[in-house]
């Protein structure tokens, strides 16, 4: 152990570091003044952003090859540390009204960004077991913020059980791995498979347990059941933070387990992830359809997106093409960062007590009441559908292509056909607050507005110069990638 | 005595298999939390039976991780059994259905 080692984590070491001193200065801080919580936290996220940003792409291994920071890894942490700035924004204003404003909401949140970053830095199968704890559980604490709403509480409850079981499966995953190669080490891992060394049946039982707990962290179908519910149920800033950041720390485990550890059983994992991309994509978008709750179908909309973010896994089976699908990826989790927690916070916004407010046809008539609001829910849902000039576009531009490139045509072909799909729902919400008379009551306040106006600008703005951020995403490379 | 890993390895995929089925199948949200310690208990001896196969320590030390984590989860799911229960005075599975699906 070196200071060196300890560079490699100074982001996270920042922030648990200063969350837990938060915890204890909360104490003092009198209940109606819980803003300063707030700032608190979001300064050691900003914090650590610097630093991230500062140590961009170094790339460095470290504890033994427990840690392993690279470009890849610092990408995603940019990712997770936004979403987790967002998440404490949206909720500044949304937790007092909705009568819940506890300070642990402001050091909950940046304990699950932590095991978040983690997870996209892991080099071992001990650590990726860890760091999925280590964001799952404060979001099980998060989800159920809002006790003792019932629903609050159930959507809790289903996320707490069907997590914790979805983790027995990756540790049981890891246990058989370990048993077949005699090591957690990733680049062990990939070593010993090289060396043909590997007990076969147990790996590769192994690695499938590991790819169904995951499956479940990022809401794939068929384990996905959870999904809508959980959130549902919980309160929507929560939500918008769940939806991006777990998804996004689901795909950075799930890619770097399987492009760094198990690329030799490409040919064994390819065809069933493409199965569960084509039926995660399609059940996603058809499922949404029916939807009339627009926390709902924003659920199943991030399932379908899930099964997008996916397709990048069986293009990147091939390892010359694995760069290209890897950086699609990334660019697609950001991007799908951004809208999301756009569109998210315009729910919040019309959101009123006691859950009501979340109809889709409570967005009738926004387009003449908040004309500004309406545009910018308009430009994430183009942005969700992928129409262009939106950064949702160029997102699936770069999947497909590095998809195509892969030969599978096939999967492009039901991701463009879903995606036409998807098309009928999204549109139906600008129709909706378009065509429709309607008095809906919205939520002014300056730092939702500000998420709002920031995740449309960067949509925007990303949409038509997409060059800088590829460019970043695609040098951001894993460092184990062969 | 010597048992071999063979038969250490069956215990603990029944245990796991077990476990599922007890998550899938009763409805008591204790007993389901149950069903997933014997889960991650069935892993942790599958850990240590490796680890003893190979002589080595790593195994070992991740039981201890498991434990470890497996505790924290503990904490967190019976405060939320015990909240859910308050409000409910149930914590029967089926009945907690107020969000469809």
């Amino acid at each position: 152990m070196s200071s060196s080692d300890f560079l490699a984590i100074l982001p996270m070491l920042i922030i648990a570091g200063w969350t837990m001193v938060i915890l204890l200065v909360d104490l003092f801080i009198p209940r109606e003044r819980k803003g300063i919580t707030a700032l608190l936290s979001a300064i050691g996220l900003l914090a650590a952003l610097v630093v991230v940003i500062l140590q961009f792409g170094e790339e460095r291994v470290a504890f033994g090859g427990m840690i392993i920071a690279d470009g890849y890894a610092s990408f995603l942490q940019l990712v997770f540390i936004i979403s987790g700035l967002i998440g404490i924004a949206l909720a500044y204003d949304y937790i007092r009204r909705q009568g819940i404003e506890r300070g642990e909401y402001y050091t909950i949140l940046p304990f699950s960004v932590t095991g978040m970053m983690l997870m996209a830095q892991a080099g071992d199968l001990i650590v990726i077991f860890l760091a999925l704890e280590l964001l799952s559980i404060p979001l099980y604490v998060l989800a159920g913020f809002a006790r003792p709403k019932p629903e609050s509480e159930e959507s809790a409850m289903k996320y707490f059980l069907l997590g914790a079981f979805a983790s027995s499966f990756v540790v049981y995953g890891i246990a058989l791995v370990y048993g077949a190669t005699q090591t957690t080490n990733l680049d062990a891992i990939l070593t010993t498979l090289q060396a043909g060394q590997a007990e076969g049946t147990l790996l590769l039982i192994g690695a499938g347990l590991i790819l169904v707990g995951l499956g479940f962290k990022v809401a794939a179908v068929p384990f996905h059941m959870w999904t809508p519910d959980v959130y549902q149920g919980a309160p929507s800033a929560v939500t918008a933070f769940m939806a991006v950041g777990a998804k996004a720390g689901g795909f950075a485990g799930l890619l770097r387990v399987f492009l760094a550890a198990f690329p030799e059983l490409a040919a064994d994992w390819m065809p069933v992830v493409v199965w569960i991309a084509a039926l995660t994509m399609t059940w996603g978008n058809i499922a949404a359809i029916a939807q009339t709750n627009i926390k709902r179908m924003l659920a199943y909309s991030s399932i379908a997106h899930a099964g997008y973010i996916l397709m990048a896994l069986p293009a990147a089976g091939k390892t010359e093409l694995a760069p290209e699908a890897v950086s699609g990826a990334l660019f697609y989790l950001m991007a799908y960062t951004i809208t999301n927690l756009g569109a998210w916070a315009v729910v919040l916004a019309l959101e009123k007590k006691e859950g009501k407010g979340l109809e889709i046809e409570d967005y009738a008539g926004l387009g003449a009441r908040r004309p500004l609001l309406a545009i910018m829910m308009t430009i994430f849902m183009l942005s969700l559908t992928g129409i262009p000039p939106t950064v949702g576009f160029v997102g699936k531009f770069y999947v497909f292509r590095a998809v195509i490139a892969s030969d599978l045509i096939g999967l492009a072909l039901v991701g463009v056909i879903t995606s036409l799909i998807s098309a009928f729902y999204y549109l139906r919400v600008v129709v909706m607050m378009y065509m429709r008379p309607g008095e809906p009551e919205t939520r002014s306040e300056f730092w939702l507005n500000f998420s709002v106006g920031l995740a449309a600008l960067a949509t925007l703005v990303l949409g038509l110069l997409p060059g800088p951020l590829f460019e970043i995403a695609g040098n951001a490379h894993m460092v184990l990638l062969p | 005595m010597n048992i071999p890993t063979t038969y250490l390895l069956a215990l603990s995929g029944v245990m796991f298999t077990l476990g599922v089925l007890g998550v899938l199948i009763r409805r008591n949200t204790i007993v389901i939390f149950m069903s997933i310690e014997l889960m991650l208990n069935s892993a942790n001896l599958a850990f240590i039976s490796f680890a003893r196969q190979f002589s080595e320590l790593p195994g070992q030390v991740f039981v201890f991780f498991v434990i470890a984590v497996a505790a924290a989860e503990v904490a967190v799911g019976l405060a939320l059994i015990v909240t859910i229960f308050k409000t409910r005075h149930s914590i029967d599975i089926d009945q907690i259905n107020k969000l469809r699906g």
